[in-house]
């Protein structure tokens, strides 16, 4: 995994003790973002927790994948959580947040449906903000290695000889 | 071993890039003793080298320098900065090719004879054919140790490639193979066999796969009268109050800048930065360019009319693993305009790692409709459609008038519209590539739009007639005796086949001719 969870060790109960629940899936506290489970946790740099979190769930909504975890999505867009991108970020999700409350809702988070999350999104798909996230994570999701064998991709095979005695040709249900 | 010529050195021949054409023509000449300066922007890597991942090794050896485009082809849409994807290193885009490695057919040779008048194309014959160029074929096929020729057996097929030819066959396909390729399927020319490593985009880490960067170039270099200057990238060619040209100016690694004189200069730098390059050096005699007297110059760029199809299956298929591009249909190749179209197309297996897929299946593609396709990765099967494009005067390569690179030169915009022949084609390939799936058992097939351009063509267009186009049947320019265009600019067509081993087919007979000229001291 690459996100090292920059955590200190705290339980699942104190992690909720210092926080709130971000829409279902994510634990939102004074400078961090958490898993329910505890089972990584990021402390926010430049960006507001609740930002991040809403950024996290934005890139899950662009790329579900079901089977693989939030730390995949953290790692993709933790890039942003600096000082120089923060204010273009903040930005886009105030603007997200605002198209949700138009539609309804308290906040993106809020939008408990996929669906609804989705119909959000595809009406800011032209923007710049939302062109940016979607096409950063193509590299910064899809080029993790560590998430490579969870789609079955074998990456780098020189150094066990190639394929030649690994099965190249055998594909046998055809 | 290795020459080194002095800069003010003007009996060299001069070849500016290393790839297919410039690597073969450097190593050609000097084998017969004609002495060469080879000034390749780039740097220099070997197997060692190369690494298997798709990212890295797209940042280890891509041209990134700045281009644009303009069209209405996908690619300006998709991938705006970047229409063509070629490598800026000692032997070029033969680091990445596949090896697919296919004659032109004979009637390839004369698309205007057999197509006749088709609107909107400028469709010419080329004042070569398929006679005349069948030795230089076979010089061509013995150099990259091609499969299926000479003795050379067939590379066995991988899963990629048996699930193709399971379609093709039940759709009543009837040329189907692992194709010929410039991969060893036996040890040759101190190379080994190929591993099945399946890396083959990002430089065969095994020098199985023919490439000008450990083949040619390091012959050449060992007959002592080649010196291959890395990391030196051409910025201008001068010439001549008589209009003859002289030699050229280079950046070197640091940025220094240097003139290297010369008795003859080749441009081999591929079809967008080669036609650039002649642009770029425009003086008061040649107002328009370097022999650019029929206005050609930068035209007819082609690109192949490609796309991709891949399907999913019930069952893994893990296309990755063995040779890219491990099989062809080539029934489509023909010439049958009751299809619709002119000019044919082939099928080749493709496969990309998961990385590249998540960038070109579908680019721009999002939501649950794309991320189902990926969660299939393990199961896909994939295959790439080349066929042949109408070459159009307006398909071309300009200088820009906004964006410089980081030499302060104007970049190259490259624009591109689809013929509605192309068009048509493409429905036709991806109809078959999505039918020989479902013969295989596809639940889901995906018709996936083209790539930045693998192969570009023809700007710089070889002619009988100097009104016609810029190079004659030795891709000597027509009007700088002293000027040769030794890449796959001098296409006049592209034919539905690789180009590569027509590139080297014709730099092979290009030497042969730069260099009787030589000692017959007509250049
Ligand atoms: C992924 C991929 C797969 C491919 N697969 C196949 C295949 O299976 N079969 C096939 O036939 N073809 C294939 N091709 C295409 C093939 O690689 C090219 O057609 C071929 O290499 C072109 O040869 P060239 O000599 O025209 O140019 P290149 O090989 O591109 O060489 C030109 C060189 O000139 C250099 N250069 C350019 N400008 C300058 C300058 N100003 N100064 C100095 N140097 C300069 C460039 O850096 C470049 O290295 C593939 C290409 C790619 C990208
Ligand atoms: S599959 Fe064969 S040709 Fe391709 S990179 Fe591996 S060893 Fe080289």
């Amino acid at each position: 995994m690459t996100t090292k969870p920059n955590w200190r060790g705290m339980t699942r109960r104190q992690l909720i003790a210092r926080s709130f629940a971000a829409g279902t899936t994510l634990i939102v506290g004074a400078g961090f973002v958490a898993a329910p489970n505890a089972a990584w946790a990021y402390e926010a740099a430049a960006l507001k927790p609740e930002t991040l979190a809403t950024l996290i769930r934005m890139a899950r909504d662009i790329y579900p994948h079901d089977h693989i975890g939030d730390a995949f999505y953290v790692t993709a867009v933790k890039g942003y959580d600096t000082a120089e991108a923060a204010a273009e970020i903040e930005a886009g999700i105030a603007a997200l947040n605002a198209a949700a409350q138009g539609a309804g809702h308290a906040s993106y988070l809020d939008a408990a449906w996929e669906d609804d999350r989705v119909a959000l999104l595809r009406g800011m798909e032209k923007s710049a903000f939302f062109q940016k996230i979607r096409g950063g994570l193509v590299t910064g999701l899809y080029n993790q290695k560590e998430l490579w064998p969870l789609f079955g991709y074998e990456g780098e095979s020189f150094s066990h000889g190639g394929y030649i005695d690994r099965g190249f040709d055998d594909i046998d249900w055809l | 071993m290795v020459a080194k010529f002095d800069l003010n050195d003007d009996s060299v021949v001069l070849i500016i890039g290393t790839g297919a054409g410039g690597g073969v023509l450097a190593n050609e000449l000097a084998q017969k003793g004609v002495k060469v300066v080879a000034l390749k922007a780039g740097g220099r890597y070997l197997p060692e080298d190369y690494i298997n991942d798709e990212w890295d090794a797209f940042g280890q050896l891509s041209w990134l320098d700045a281009r644009t485009t303009s069209g209405d082809w996908r690619v300006a849409q998709d991938f705006s900065g970047l229409p063509a994807w070629i490598v800026k290193a000692v032997g070029g885009t033969t680091i990445h090719w596949a090896g697919a490695s296919l004659r032109f057919r004979p009637h390839e040779w004369k698309a205007r004879t057999t197509y006749g008048h088709v609107a909107g194309a400028n469709l010419l014959d080329w004042p070569i054919d398929a006679e005349e160029m069948a030795p230089w074929y076979e010089k061509a096929e013995a150099k990259l140790g091609v499969t299926r020729t000479g003795n050379f057996p067939g590379l066995p097929g991988n899963n990629n490639y048996k699930v193709l030819e399971k379609g093709a066959l039940a759709l009543g396909y009837k040329e189907v193979s692992t194709g010929r390729m410039a991969i060893n399927s036996v040890e040759n020319d101190d190379r080994p066999a190929c591993q099945q490593t399946g890396f083959c985009f990002q430089g065969c880490k095994w020098g199985a796969k023919w490439s000008a960067a450990y083949t040619d170039i390091p012959k050449g270099e060992a007959t002592g009268n080649l010196e291959v200057r890395s990391n030196a990238q051409v910025l201008r060619i001068e010439h001549d109050e008589k209009g003859r040209v002289t030699g050229a100016l280079y950046a070197d690694r640091e940025g220094n800048q240097h003139f290297q004189k010369a008795r003859v200069v080749c441009v081999a730098g591929n079809s967008i930065e080669s036609p650039r390059l002649l642009l770029n050096s425009a003086s008061e005699m040649f107002p328009d360019g370097l022999a650019n007297s029929s206005g050609q110059v930068g035209r007819n760029y082609m690109r192949h009319v490609t796309g991709s199809v891949y399907g999913v299956f019930e069952k893994p298929v893990r296309m990755w693993r063995g040779t890219t591009m491990a099989g062809i249909v080539q029934d489509e190749a023909r010439f049958d305009p009751s299809r619709g179209f002119v000019g044919g197309y082939e099928l080749e297996t493709l496969s990309l790692g998961l990385p590249f897929m998540a960038a070109f299946l579908d680019p721009g593609g999002w939501g649950r409709g794309f991320t189902s396709a990926m969660d299939d990765y393990e199961r896909m099967a994939g295959m790439w459609i080349v066929g042949e494009d109408m070459p159009q005067e307006t398909n071309r390569i300009t200088l820009s008038s906004t964006v410089k690179d980081q030499y302060v030169l104007p970049a190259p915009n490259v624009h591109f519209d689809d013929h509605p022949n192309d068009i048509a084609m493409r429905s036709h390939a991806y109809r078959q590539g999505e039918a020989i799936y479902r013969a295989a058992g596809a639940t889901r097939t995906f018709p996936t739009p083209p790539y930045p351009s693998t192969h570009n063509l023809g700007t710089n267009r070889m002619s009988e007639h100097a009104r016609d186009g810029v190079v004659n049947r030795h891709g000597q320019t027509h009007d700088i005796p002293n000027l040769f265009i030794s890449d796959g600019s001098q296409f006049t067509t592209g034919a539905a086949e690789n180009p590569t081993l027509t590139i080297v087919a014709l730099a092979i007979r290009q030497a042969d001719h730069i260099s009787a000229e030589l000692s017959r001291q007509n250049l």
